[in-house]
């Protein structure tokens, strides 16, 4: 038997977009990226280098104009059933309430309506947000509304979970606290995470390895870091232990001339 | 002191209303003041009405019962109208806006359609649905659907990318995609633009009875028009606005009903 399938596999994946007016646009090329079973990974880069490019194409929103996707070993085609995926910007139905949106899911699969918000209203509690169910997303703080879309995302049990930059709206404080109780959920029932952001210390806080992608366009992985950092972790604590520092410095180098050259172009 | 200051406010409303009320009698009056402008005496009345022998005429009509088959005639056309046209128009604004090439084919004859005077249908649907309340409910559906029309066109386009993607990663099928994601966010749009439909319903259905008919509020006007009427014309107007008020009225309640999920401007506090 060969070894088991990694959970998420990108393939020489380029994504080529075209405009109306003609114009071409190649976000990433021969992007290889493979995400094994219970792994947490992260992919850091500066802004515009198609991370959220890349999230698109595992979870099937965007076809990529070359390359394969492989979840469990199958090729993908179509919407990535296994996948959960939480957004960046809201995402959650505004005309439904926070146990309706938390059941939305698990509705659109045949679940019964009763049964589904027992469930729901279990996930709320999961989240911390235990006799919040009646309130619509509106009447709801924006840390609120992200337990809310994390609790939606993960009552459908996915197989891996692709992130979005989803805590970079929320302040310090909230944001720690969110990365503390997403580690915590997750080591409770280890599933893959692909985690996108453009924050090392959060990349490092949260990872078994970060992926490093060059500034766009056509970016691509450029570097990968094993984050040998002892878990559970408090995500406050860590960054001040020494080996986060020089997990952080050495990751940082390879990143700086990107950041620059990206810096750069944006000023173009 | 915040209900002291409403109070005071509508006290002043009030008074203003009986200020308005009191010069309009006085100066139609034949017997307070020499005439002004007129060189009879009762000109003034015939020409603006009498507010005192206007609320006799309308307090005669619902006393002795003959206005109740009027107004029954002209809200059951309002309802009518209003709710084909909402229907018609959250149909085909669903269809078209999910629909491109329909759409792209379709609109220069909406925006013809749209830019139309419509009231001047009115006679062409008499001649094709006669006299009785279809043809003031065809010429009301026509007012209101292009309003609904364009706000559930508009609303469909408006679902936010998110959103929708959201629901299309949670497992929704284009049928749960159109009831859970399209459906609610172009409702919010209708309901908007409720208070519009309503009112075009209710101006559908009045004119269309004006136009031609033997039944209804706009039927009464019409009539005490032939006859130089004035004050029954004014009563008249004055039935037709008080309802006009309340079917507002009525779509505020709904509406605060069927929106709580939206958010109002300046937030809300709750009271510990």
């Amino acid at each position: 038997m060969a070894a088991a399938a990694p959970a998420l596999a990108l393939e020489q994946v380029t994504v080529t977009f075209v405009s109306p007016d003609g114009g071409r646009y190649t976000a990433v090329r021969d992007v290889t990226l493979r995400v094994q079973p219970g792994e947490f990974v992260s992919v850091v880069g500066p802004t515009g280098c198609g991370k959220s490019t890349l999230l698109n194409v595992a979870v099937g929103l965007l076809q990529p104009s070359a390359g394969r996707v492989e979840m469990l070993g199958a090729p993908l085609c179509g919407l990535n059933p296994k996948a959960g995926y939480l957004f960046q910007t809201e995402a959650l139905m505004p005309w439904r309430t926070a146990r309706a949106n938390v059941a939305a899911g698990l509705e659109f699969r045949g679940v019964e309506a009763a049964q589904a918000q027992k469930q729901a209203d279990e996930w709320l509690q999961r989240v911390g947000l235990r006799g919040f169910g009646g309130r619509y997303p509106h009447q709801l703080s924006g840390g609120m509304r992200k337990r809310v879309a994390l609790a939606q995302t993960l009552i459908l049990d996915p197989q891996i979970i692709l992130m979005d930059e989803p805590f970079s709206a929320l302040d310090i404080q909230t944001r720690q606290l969110m990365e503390n109780q997403l580690l915590e959920l997750w080591s409770a029932n280890r599933k893959s995470v692909v985690f996108i952001t453009h924050d090392l210390e959060e990349a490092i806080s949260l990872s078994d390895r970060v992926v490093v992608l060059s500034a766009g366009p056509e970016s691509h992985p450029m570097g990968e870091f094993a984050i040998d950092l002892p878990r559970p972790r408090d995500v406050a604590e860590i960054r001040l232990t020494p080996r986060f520092v020089q997990l952080h410095t050495q990751i940082w180098h390879a990143m700086k001339e990107e950041v620059l050259k990206s810096y750069a172009q944006q000023l173009h | 002191m915040r209900s002291n200051s409403i109070k005071l406010l509508r006290i002043w409303q009030l008074a203003l209303l009986v200020a308005f009320l009191a010069f309009w009698h006085v100066a139609t009056s034949p017997t307070l003041l020499p005439p002004l402008y007129f060189d009879d005496p009762n000109k003034a009345a015939f020409f603006f009405g009498e507010p005192l022998k206007i609320f006799e005429r309308t307090w005669d009509w619902f006393a002795s019962g003959t206005i109740y088959s009027h107004l029954w005639v002209t809200l059951l056309e309002t309802l009518l109208a209003f709710v084909i046209g909402t229907g018609l128009g959250l149909a085909v604004g669903l269809w078209l806006a999910l629909a491109p090439t329909a759409s792209a084919l379709l609109d220069p004859y909406i925006k013809a359609l749209n830019s139309m005077p419509r009231v001047i249908l009115a006679p062409i649907f008499a001649v094709w649905f006669g006299l009785d309340i279809a043809s003031k409910v065809a010429l009301g559906v026509t007012l209101v659907f292009f309003i609904v029309f364009f706000n559930v066109y508009q609303g469909v386009r408006e679902v936010s990318f998110t959103v929708l993607a959201n629901a299309r990663i949670l497992g929704a099928s284009d049928r749960q995609l159109l009831r859970h994601v399209y459906v609610p966010s172009a409702m919010s749009w209708v309901f908007a633009s409720l208070h519009n439909s309503v009112g075009l319903a209710f101006v559908g259905a009045v004119v269309g009875e004006y136009l031609g008919s033997s039944r209804g509020v706009g039927y009464l006007i019409l009539q005490a028009e032939g006859t130089f009427d004035i004050n029954a014309v004014f009563a008249g107007i004055l039935v037709l606005t008080v309802f006009a008020l309340l079917l507002d009225w009525a779509v505020t309640l709904a509406e605060r009903r069927l929106l709580v999920w939206q958010p109002r401007g300046g937030g809300e506090t709750e009271k510990i």
